[in-house]
């Protein structure tokens, strides 16, 4: 492979990492909003919340893609496909992670709040300064899991136009008749991005597990 | 006749069907430590935790220094929950520290004791710094500030959660069985601790299966059982003969904790 193709992969492996990045984020925000509407006493918010999930998890992430990709135009909105995939990846892992913390903030201990109760915090307090950090702690091994899945699963948006890792491969196999070379050099590229997100989860879980020495 | 720190009137508490207490009267004089004994299940934590309103009577009265705890009487035999501003500052008299410490893991020793300093009570973060020092100072951890719960050994974060909740200035300290989940041989740390402070006057209340302790600190010993307050009196007459013989039953399961010498 030529010098000038392997930097084709690079750049589209670039944007791999950036489509999953921003994805992740945003879908964290979403997520965090789900899951306060989920446990929310409040049925008009509570309902939502369970239907969004149970949507979002229930339906595949490519036929999800494809419909964004094909709604959006068709209620007047043009966007780039790059902000449809963003958006389709988003959506989705917002569904997975208002679950993550679904779970981080039902496993606080009753016993840290009572103290927190005990010194006079305010609800709101306990939530910033208590609830959230531990909450967050115990989700981030989730949250790693959920940052390799979307990684992996962000080559289905190859399928409406955006030109990431596995469309760059797809296009170069196509011209240069050596899918095998091309699909070879995506996967492992894949592989480093995983071990790296991967090993920084760790590091920065055994970080917070003796509190945030370093 | 001094006020009283504690007042427990007919106070009920029902969990679901089960009533675990069962019409309790108690006070607990200022600067006095009250040891609250009785078998498992007999309902001690849950008392204590109606004293902290962790927990909410079903029916009756708890006054903190005078100040109605939680619910206000309307006079017509009815009660009324008051505004959480009120429940919390009448609690802000009260200090907890509870058998399984309850520190908060992701804060060093110091940021549990001064977390509610800067957030609740609005001190600068040095003032607070100072403060929370002196009150680790004050259990014997003045060079422990900056480790983490995990990095301490029980003895050492009960002593932290003693000093988070001194740092309040509490007028009144409940104990959850502080010395049940610690090893044998560090449960001695955490008893001199409390020791000292029964000496310097503080009011506490301290459910504890220690019965030297109790024997030995307690201006006052109160047993339970079956949700009812069946002993109240100071431990000579508590622990003298003759003996009731629930408290008897009761002391020969506790002979390894202090109990021999009194059975
Ligand atoms: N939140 C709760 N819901 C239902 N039942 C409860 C609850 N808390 C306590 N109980 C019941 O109330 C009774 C008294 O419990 P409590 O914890 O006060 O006993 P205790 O005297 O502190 O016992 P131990 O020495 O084992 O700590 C027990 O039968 C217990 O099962
Ligand atoms: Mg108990």
């Amino acid at each position: 492979m030529s010098m000038r193709l392997f930097e084709l992969m690079l750049w589209a492996a670039g944007n791999t990492i950036l489509l999953s990045a921003i994805s992740i984020l945003i879908g964290f925000v979403i997520g965090l909003m789900v899951c306060a509407a989920k446990v929310s006493a409040n049925p008009f918010l509570r309902i939502p919340g369970t239907l969004y999930v149970s949507l979002f998890r229930g339906v595949p992430l490519l036929v999800q893609l494809l419909l964004i990709y094909n709604l959006l135009p068709a209620v007047g909105i043009m966007v780039p496909s790059v902000v449809a995939a963003v958006i389709g990846l988003s959506l989705c892992t917002a569904a997975y992670q208002a679950e993550n913390l679904r779970g981080g903030f039902q496993s606080v201990p009753r016993g840290l709040l009572e103290a927190a109760d005990m010194v006079g915090m305010s609800p709101w307090k306990q939530l910033v300064r208590i609830r959230a950090p531990i909450a967050f702690r115990l989700t981030l091994p989730a949250l790693v899991n959920e940052a390799i899945l979307i990684l992996k699963a962000s080559s289905l948006v190859s399928v409406v136009g955006v030109i990431e890792l596995t469309r760059m491969a797809q296009n170069l196999s196509a011209s240069s008749f050596r899918p095998l070379l091309f699909y070879s050099v995506a996967g492992a590229m894949y592989l480093v991005i995983c071990w790296a997100v991967a090993g920084g989860g760790s590091i920065a879980e055994r970080m917070l597990r003796t509190g945030s020495r370093a | 006749m001094t006020r009283s720190a504690v007042l427990v009137r007919d106070v009920h508490k029902s969990f679901g069907d089960v009533e675990v207490l069962k019409g309790i009267d108690l006070a607990v004089p200022q600067g006095s430590t009250t040891c609250l004994l009785g078998p498992s299940g007999s309902g001690k934590s849950t008392l204590l935790r109606c004293m902290a309103f962790l927990e909410e009577t079903t029916s009756g009265t708890i006054e903190i220094n005078g100040q109605p705890l939680g619910f206000a009487e309307t006079g017509d035999g009815r009660r009324t929950r008051l505004p959480a501003g009120d429940i919390r500052k009448v609690r802000s008299r009260i200090g907890m520290v509870f058998q399984q410490f309850n520190l908060w893991p992701h804060m060093t020793a110091l940021g549990n004791v001064t977390e509610a300093l800067v957030t609740v009570r609005g001190m600068k973060r040095k003032e607070a710094n100072a403060k929370g020092e002196a009150q680790l100072a004050r259990v014997g951890l003045g060079d422990r500030g900056h480790h983490y719960p995990s990095e301490l050994s029980g003895g050492q974060q009960q002593r932290v959660a003693i000093a988070r909740a001194l740092a309040l200035e509490p007028d009144i300290l409940l104990f959850d069985e502080p010395t049940s989940s610690l090893d044998p041989e560090l449960t001695g740390e955490v008893l001199n601790v409390m020791r000292e402070l029964a000496g310097g006057g503080m009011t506490m209340v301290v459910v504890t299966h220690e019965i030297g302790f109790a024997a030995s600190v307690g201006d006052k010993i109160v047993f339970l059982d079956q949700g009812k307050l069946l002993l109240d009196g100071p431990p000579s007459e508590i622990f003298g003969a003759p003996r009731h013989p629930r408290l008897q039953q009761f002391l020969e399961t506790y002979l390894d904790r202090g109990a021999a010498t009194l059975v």
